[in-house]
């Protein structure tokens, strides 16, 4: 509970008296931070004891995941959403793959993608060209949006996977990892490659009754950056990292991680 | 209730969206009432003990939010197919083209398969998912209980084509930045193309804020009373 004081202002909570270490050599700033994290850890969920049971997020039905064989798949029974799919040598797989996805990601932005010729003039230009073009035109705001699910979303799917991954591989994942992990799904909408290049793909085309078009290096690189995310994404067995990730209450049961499946539910 | 046909929500467990650990709520928090308390994000508001993402029992007001995002879709729809995307200046004078009469202009004996690809990806799926998504935000909120396994699968369809919506706008920037041969020719984006990526990000926010469970739960509750669930 968070306490007040009689004129309703909050004031931090004492630091506990049984902590290791003389506390008052604590700075106000780590002070608050501990009672801070001590008022929200209040508030964690008691997790059920069994940890091959939940419920399917696309129809919350209880069900209990059976033990799959790589590359297995379990489906929910009623709405016949994927709800696990195991992956074979996932992190060691993820990890090679994104490696690459990163290499090709900085050549594809540092070198022409498109370029054309017209009655002895050239012009040619990158992806961030692309965006840069649309907002000296008064479109910011779009141009913004290219900037961000070309260039900037697929960085973060790529840098945080290679985080995750890197990290995964540790005996006991830390506390930021899952936070990394939480947020992946979110870079992977909004990355959008594949379709850019599905739109470059049609550009070139409507181009090319005016002029001669000289597809660039970064051209047939993101073309295969497109496969490679996606055999990245398939790769990876995110279920693999949350079964040994540090938990966020972890500071509030000892023996988390040998006694885990011993919670009460 | 056979512990078979139980929703997460019938048994007071929540799901986390994060990391798909199944939890309890402590007690005094959100526990006890899921039926009312259903998404409202309250103060006390449990958390994931392993990831901490804060838990509800449905997306936080799923329905308002996304009729919300697909109301100012729909709206944005309009001025995106009736104002010009890209102006494209010669030396014989300036034209504008909409997004129609640019999948017209890529019409070619050659070039009709990209039109058609221009065509579903900026009209049609647009205007499906905006239909889409209200028709299964009517049937969820009059508690529907038919054609649940069609009304879930139509969901991840827009889950799965709506990014490709984008692929307009990219067209129009690489054709644009690339035809900057003045005074012989140029391209520059016209004032639709801002609606019509409002369109695409709208209506993805949109399946974002949707919750698919919300589906269900009427038959989930049904299921419950007859104590026995049907199986896809």
């Amino acid at each position: 509970m968070q306490p007040t004081a009689p004129g309703g202002k909050l004031i931090p909570v004492l630091p506990n008296r049984n902590r290791k270490g003389p506390t008052k050599f604590d700075s106000p700033h780590i002070a608050i931070w501990r009672s801070l994290s001590e008022l929200s850890s209040e508030a964690y969920n008691q997790p059920v004891g069994d940890h091959g049971l939940i419920a399917c997020l696309h129809c919350d039905l209880l069900q209990r995941l059976p033990d799959l064989a790589p590359g297995a798949s379990a489906r929910c029974p009623r709405c016949n959403k994927e709800l696990w799919r195991r992956r074979e040598d996932s992190l060691n797989r993820t990890l090679a793959l994104t490696l690459a996805a990163a290499v090709l990601y900085v050549v594809a932005n540092s070198v022409p993608m498109l370029g054309l010729t017209i009655v002895g003039r050239d012009a040619s230009t990158t992806v961030i060209g692309g965006a840069k073009h649309l907002w000296d035109n008064d479109q910011q705001i779009v141009a913004i949006l290219v900037l961000f699910t070309a260039v900037i979303a697929p960085a973060l799917q790529i840098g945080l996977m290679l985080a995750i991954v890197l990290a995964g591989r540790r005996e006991r994942p830390p506390r930021w990892v899952g936070a990394l992990l939480r947020h992946h799904p979110t870079t992977r909408i909004w990355s959008m490659i594949e379709v850019m290049m599905v739109g470059v793909l049609v550009a070139l085309v409507k181009i090319a009754d005016y002029a001669t078009v000289i597809p660039g290096v970064a051209l047939f690189v993101l073309w295969v950056l497109v496969f490679l995310l996606a055999a990245m994404q398939a790769a990876f067995d995110s279920r693999e990292v949350w079964e040994k990730i540090q938990w966020a209450d972890e500071a509030q049961r000892p023996a988390a991680g040998d006694g885990m499946a011993k919670e009460p539910a | 209730m056979s512990p078979a046909a139980a929703t997460a929500m019938q048994q007071g467990l929540q799901s986390c969206e994060g990391c798909g650990l199944l939890s309890r709520p402590m007690p005094g928090e959100d526990e006890g009432r899921p039926g009312e308390d259903e998404g409202r994000p309250g103060e006390d508001e449990g958390r994931c003990p392993r990831c901490d993402e804060e838990l509800v029992f449905r997306k936080s007001a799923s329905f308002q939010r996304t009729w919300a995002y697909l109301i100012g879709a729909a709206i944005c729809y309009i001025p995106a197919n009736v104002l010009p995307v890209l102006t494209t200046t010669t030396a014989a004078g300036a034209e504008s083209d909409t997004i129609m009469q640019g999948v017209v202009l890529l019409w070619s004996p050659t070039g009709w398969p990209l039109s058609i690809i221009v065509l579903v990806a900026s009209i049609m799926i647009p205007s499906a998912k905006i239909l889409a998504l209200a028709y299964l935000l009517v049937t969820a909120q009059r508690g529907s209980v038919a054609n649940n396994e069609q009304r879930v699968r139509l969901y991840r369809m827009v889950e799965l084509i709506g990014r490709w919506s984008m692929v307009d706008v990219f067209v129009d920037t690489f054709t644009a930045a690339l035809i900057q041969l003045q005074p012989l020719m140029s391209v520059e984006p016209g004032p639709g193309l801002i609606f019509f990526a409002a369109v695409v990000v709208l209506t993805m926010l949109a399946v974002e804020s949707f919750d698919p469970r919300l589906i269900w739960d009427s038959a989930s509750s049904q299921a419950a009373d007859s104590k026995e669930v049907t199986y896809a």
